[in-house]
């Protein structure tokens, strides 16, 4: 087991690399950057020297008259050695203070999502694939394509419409006005939650309907298996033998897009972020590929695939932990 | 020659599946009886309703639903009718595994791939005995032995990827000993295997029988199994036991023209050089297009047109425990 999550470490070491490469090519591919587009800017207000010596401070730290291979080093050096993820032009601040602002809302927020999501269609697929066809089975796969049907906007603004409407609710953001700039204490913690609902419940329906119709297929795959029926034929009761044996196996496909989940809540939840002005990371990066602020969009790229790698690192782990056959081959 | 008192009597069992298409009647009526401590091989061709009889008497027949006769299991002079217990009670899942238990013809799938073999015995063995994890590791380990696992305490914690098909069936067959039953229910377990591994898995569950004094219900479609192991024999078609009694008077004196077709086609050393292998003409019929009259009149030598294909042949007896249902065995009576 160590030996295999070691291997699986040294895996990522050339995928980052790779992937460092690729995040700076694509930043660097459409043509102009926010760079010239600030200098031109400067030109025309013709200004004083001191702004000439901005800039060309500016050039000279991150090497933006020198050759491409140059810019790359200073750019990935300064990540993997300060954790300095470059200088955001369009806010004029540190990339990695915008970034760590906004990640950590994003996180809590996906991880309460995936919670949701699992707590949700974890019981409803067991449930559908024992009792097939059944009015249940029909209800909750009725219930699921619904959640799949529905644009995510149109939800949120519906629930926005309603949490306003008869809860008295302050609409959008994950705060009320009076907590945004607020200490974190109790009252913002409760404040907090009462807004949580609305996105966790826009952002998890459609794949609540994607992972009970994979929990339900993978259990019908699994229930008339013969090693199922060694199990009854034990003497096991109907309950026990569930939950021990088919579903455990069909947990596996489950397990092996948790990696996917990850990047998928981060980047996939923009046009939600946008409609309910949420302090996320999507709506940042949109705007920031929009106004070509390199540094700012280059570093969320590259966070972004990081965040993929280790979503598939985890969900290898977690599988080789789950299934003996991974694990000792 | 009939001394023994029966375990299990089968009394007109009728067991089918109701599907989309329509109702497969799997099985249409069997009779037979197993005596405890005896052998009795079920043989019949894919389809004959072997395996769903068998699945019946531990009522894991689901999806299929018996919808008539009896299956009386004679425990310690008390007699129970298994087919009138639901299948998801407490006392059914007592019998199971316990009194009655089953090892199936794939040894490859029928044990969990994600489970060391030594936690699915030790689960079998704290299911019906008191005993601590401690004690149970230490009976799924002898028990191992028994079947003729080497290093068995080692292999507790393997998984059954690790092992051969041959290992695994001998697992199996460990997993259905552990708690000693009075019936062991063999469905084709030597199916999958080569034929050095089959004959030593069929020498293992005569070892195992001598032993303990159980009763085997062996289903196969190889008559030379049947030759080796059978005490009784019942043949079955189309879900009817068409033929039963001892093994010898099957073997030498078969009343039926289907057994005697059987025992035509085993290939036999010695034959004379050109003489072909004789088969049984014509396919099984498709459940949903059973014959009427007798089931097998349609691939019968000796079918009587006009009566096969008319009347449902009565179970003729000749003798303790040997019957038959053909036609060529009654007297014609009322019959144009």
């Amino acid at each position: 087991m160590f030996a295999y999550i070691l291997k699986r470490l040294l895996y990522t070491i050339p995928t980052l690399f790779a992937i460092s490469i690729m995040s700076f090519i694509i930043i660097q591919l459409p043509p102009g950057d926010y760079f010239s587009v600030l200098a031109s800017k400067m030109a025309k207000e013709s200004d004083t020297i001191a702004n000439t010596a901005a800039l060309e401070a500016m050039g000279a730290r991150y090497g933006l008259n020198e050759p491409l291979y140059v810019q790359y080093w200073k750019w990935i050096s300064g990540i993997v050695l300060r954790g300095d993820f470059g200088q955001s032009f369009e806010y004029n601040r540190p990339v990695s203070v915008l970034l760590w602002d906004r990640l950590g809302l994003t996180f809590l927020l996906s991880f309460s999502t995936l919670i949701f999501v699992w707590a949700v269609s974890f019981p409803i697929g067991i449930y559908s694939a024992v009792r097939k066809y059944s009015i249940g089975d029909y209800l909750g796969t009725f219930i699921g394509f619904v959640g799949l049907a529905i644009p995510n906007f149109l939800m949120a603004l519906v629930l926005m419409y309603v949490s306003f409407k008869y809860f008295g609710r302050s609409v959008g953001g994950l705060f009320s006005p009076e907590f945004v700039n607020a200490e974190w204490s109790w009252a913002r913690l409760m404040d907090f939650l009462a807004h949580l609902w609305i996105p966790v419940i826009v952002l998890g329906t459609a794949g609540t309907a994607g992972l009970i119709r994979i929990m339900r297929a993978n259990m019908l795959d699994e229930i008339y298996k013969p090693y199922v029926v060694t199990a009854r034929a034990k003497g096991l009761s109907e309950i026990r033998l569930l939950f021990k044996y088919p579903v455990r196996v069909a947990l596996n496909p489950f397990i092996s897009t948790v990696g996917w989940v990850l990047p998928e809540l981060v980047s996939g939840a923009t046009i939600t972020a946008i409609v309910l002005s949420l302090p996320t990371t999507g709506p940042l990066l949109l705007r920031s590929l929009i106004s070509q602020d390199m540094y700012l969009a280059g570093s969320f790229i590259m966070m972004l695939s990081v965040l993929t790698v280790l979503g598939t690192l985890i969900s290898d782990i977690l599988l080789a932990w789950l299934d003996p056959r991974i694990r000792f081959k | 020659m009939h001394d023994t008192t029966p375990l299990i009597e089968v009394n007109g069992l009728q067991t089918q599946f109701f599907t989309d298409e329509g109702v497969v009647r799997s099985v249409e009526g069997v009779d037979f009886t197993i005596p405890a401590g005896k052998t009795l091989c079920v043989v019949g061709e894919s389809g004959s309703g072997k395996s769903v009889t068998a699945r019946s008497i531990l009522r894991i027949e689901n999806p299929g639903r018996i919808v008539g006769g009896e299956i009386l299991y004679h425990k310690d002079g008390e007699v129970i009718d298994l087919a009138r217990i639901g299948p998801k009670t407490r006392q059914i899942r007592q019998i199971r595994g316990r009194d009655i238990a089953m090892i199936f013809q794939e040894p490859m799938s029928a044990l969990s791939p994600v489970h060391t073999i030594g936690d699915q015995i030790v689960e079998a063995l704290t299911l019906h005995f008191p005993i601590s994890k401690d004690e149970a590791k230490r009976r799924a380990i002898e028990v191992l032995g028994r079947v003729g696992i080497p290093k068995a305490a080692d292999r507790f914690g393997a998984y059954t990827f690790e092992l051969s098909g041959g290992m695994r069936q001998r697992v199996c067959i460990a997993m259905a000993l552990s708690c000693e039953p009075r019936l062991l229910i063999a469905d084709e377990p030597t199916t999958a295997l080569d034929v050095t591994t089959q004959a030593n898995i069929l020498d293992l569950i005569a070892d195992l029988q001598k032993e303990t004094g159980m009763a085997v219900m062996f289903i196969t479609h190889d008559l030379g199994v049947v030759a080796e192991i059978a005490d009784e024999v019942a043949v079955m078609y189309l879900g009817q036991v068409m033929e039963r009694g001892d093994v010898d008077s099957i073997f030498h004196d078969p009343k039926h023209p289907y057994t005697r077709a059987l025992l035509d086609s085993i290939p036999r050393l010695g034959q004379r050089g050109a003489h072909r292998l004789a088969s049984i003409r014509g396919m099984v019929p498709h459940p949903f297009d059973r014959p009427s009259g007798c089931p097998f009149h349609t691939r019968c030598d000796s079918y009587m047109p006009g009566r096969c294909n008319r009347i449902d042949p009565p179970a003729v007896s000749f003798g303790p425990g040997r019957e038959a249902k053909c036609l060529l065995h009654t007297k014609e009576e009322g019959v144009a």
